[in-house]
């Protein structure tokens, strides 16, 4: 099991690696101007010059995917970030205070997740216009119950623990405890967390793209460059192909390295 | 000579308990300075409920709890959080029974033994280090800076046990609280960490309130004994009194209890 768990990780990290690298790398320099048309290229396959071959207004494919995928890596990040900030503090109070509050904040959350998510995010989108911060910001909120919950719940367990009451009769208050105490015991399952919500906040990204809420045109997204590449799918197999590929090997990346760290666990 | 504990008919009900039957019935203790005193009892005599309701562990929302118990001449039951929060580490130190559970994994040794000092006292960090390992020294660990900075999965039991002694006194509380804390060590140091107790208690003047089921600990290091029957004390006097001269039916059979060389288990 052990040994599983270090291949998942191996192999995890480095297409993470990888995909990290040529996100980075595209931020400062692409091979074509992503946003570039040029009519004489429209529709040549991969070669040389055009690695994933270009699309119907002759953009370059690859320099799109890159620079789309580096978009969607910003938003995940973002949306996780909020999701985990957000979903340590509620959870980690109603964890560890319980009572009341906890109850309240529980069905809250639970009331959001009974919400198809997709259709929330759509309200929160159709309201205040589609655009990155507003995506943020819906796709954040989104995910709050899914950290609060798991936050909450080892919060509730360590709190019990032996060491969380030897440090209060030594006189730590609440803060101290949850946060020099609990938190870093609560790591492991945070980061599992962390690798599976990233995974879900690229793939929830690339849906409302390709349904056209997502990034607006012309600024590449993984969601919408897919979306456009259905009309061609026999003409030009690359676009969808490659489209595809750069959003499974995102996911693939994030997704080997969580089970790789729940395995440990 | 002035009473460190002192515990007045203290009663604790737990609501989902019978309403007549109470884990605590009626209790009354005190404990002078410099006194080490056993408190002995079958499991679930009270002994424990009793341990948590000094250091304020009992959960609120579950138990009900009357009666009043003076800390240093501190009411605590009168207290608010903060104050109980004052009290606690600084008055009050706390020794559990398992000590590999009692320490956080993900912290060093270093900073959870200064854990008392950092909440209680503004001392500096290199200040709130040398007292830290002052204690870890106290608590005849070898080596205390090579400690100070390990995990505590690198330790041994015994060691771990020392350590949350020396995390209990390094703010030098008048009261040490110890919870049972040799049943979960193998005998021979079972009898290092008693020893230590009893030079901590005769070189620091520190009082001593030792929950056991154990009558051989506590005849090895307790001045007086209480014994708890179903949350009553049947019994306090003086230890050499009440191995000599049981008085108590339920005294007698723990004393009848413990194994001994001349007697053949059957």
């Amino acid at each position: 099991m052990k040994k599983r768990a270090d291949i998942f990780l191996c192999t995890g990290g480095a297409i993470c690696l990888i995909t990290v690298c040529i996100i980075i790398m595209g931020w400062f320099w692409t091979p074509y101007d992503p946003t570039a048309m040029d009519a004489a290229a429209k529709f040549s396959p991969p070669s040389l010059q055009h690695l994933l071959g270009t699309d119907n207004f002759g953009r370059d494919i690859f320099s799109r995917v890159v620079d789309g995928a580096g978009t969607s890596f910003v938003i995940a990040l973002c949306v996780v970030a909020i999701g985990c900030i957000a979903g340590i503090i509620i959870g980690s109070l109603c964890g560890y205070y319980g009572g009341l509050p906890d109850l309240i904040l529980t069905r809250v959350c639970d009331s959001i997740t009974a919400f198809p998510a997709f259709l929330l995010a759509l309200v929160i989108v159709s309201v205040a216009g589609p655009g990155t911060e507003n995506i943020i910001l819906a796709l954040g909120i989104l995910f709050i119950p899914s950290f609060a919950r798991i936050v909450r719940s080892e919060f509730a367990r360590c709190r019990e623990l032996n060491y969380i009451k030897s440090a209060k009769i030594m006189g730590a208050g609440g803060f101290r405890i949850m946060f020099r105490h609990i938190l870093p015991n609560t790591l492991p399952v945070l980061l599992s967390t962390v690798t599976i919500g990233f995974n879900n906040a690229v793939l929830s990204e690339a849906s409302m793209s390709f349904l056209g809420i997502g990034i607006q045109p012309p600024y590449a997204s993984l969601g919408s460059m897919l979306s456009d590449s259905q009309s061609f799918l026999y003409s030009a197999p690359w676009y969808a192909l490659g489209t595809g590929g750069a959003i499974v090997l995102l996911i693939l990346g994030f997704s080997l390295l969580g089970e790789g760290l729940q395995q440990k666990r | 000579m002035a009473r460190v504990l002192n515990i007045r008919d203290l009663r604790v009900h737990f609501k989902d308990a019978a309403p007549d039957r109470f884990a605590v019935d009626g209790l009354n203790l005190s404990i002078q300075e410099g006194e080490i005193l056993g408190l002995v009892g079958e499991s679930g005599s009270g002994k424990t409920v009793t341990a948590m309701s000094v250091s304020g562990l009992l959960p609120r929302d579950k138990a009900e709890v009357s009666g009043s118990i003076s800390l240093d001449g501190q009411e605590i039951f009168s207290c608010t959080d903060k104050e109980m929060l004052n009290i606690l580490g600084d008055k009050l130190g706390v020794v559990f029974q398992e000590p590999m559970t009692s320490m956080d994994p993900v912290m060093t040794i270093g900073p959870q033994v200064e854990e008392c000092l950092k909440n209680h006292s503004r001392l500096s960090r290199a200040e709130r280090r040398r007292r830290a390992l002052e204690a870890l020294d106290q608590a005849d660990l070898p080596d205390p800076e090579r400690i100070y900075r390990q995990y505590p999965h690198e330790l041994s039991g015994g060691m771990l046990q020392r350590v949350m002694i020396a995390a209990a006194i390094v703010s030098r509380p008048r009261l040490l609280l110890a919870d049972e804390p040799t049943t979960a060590l193998d005998v021979s140091v079972q009898a290092e960490i008693l020893a230590l107790l009893k030079k901590l208690n005769r070189e620091q003047g520190m009082a001593i309130l030792m929950i056991s089921h154990d009558l051989n600990v506590v005849r090895r290091l307790c001045s007086r004994v209480c014994v708890m029957q179903r949350g009553k004390l049947v019994e306090d006097r003086a230890v050499e009194d009440i191995f000599r001269q049981p008085r108590h039916p339920y005294t007698k059979q723990l004393i009848a209890a413990i194994p001994s060389r001349d007697r053949r288990l059957v």
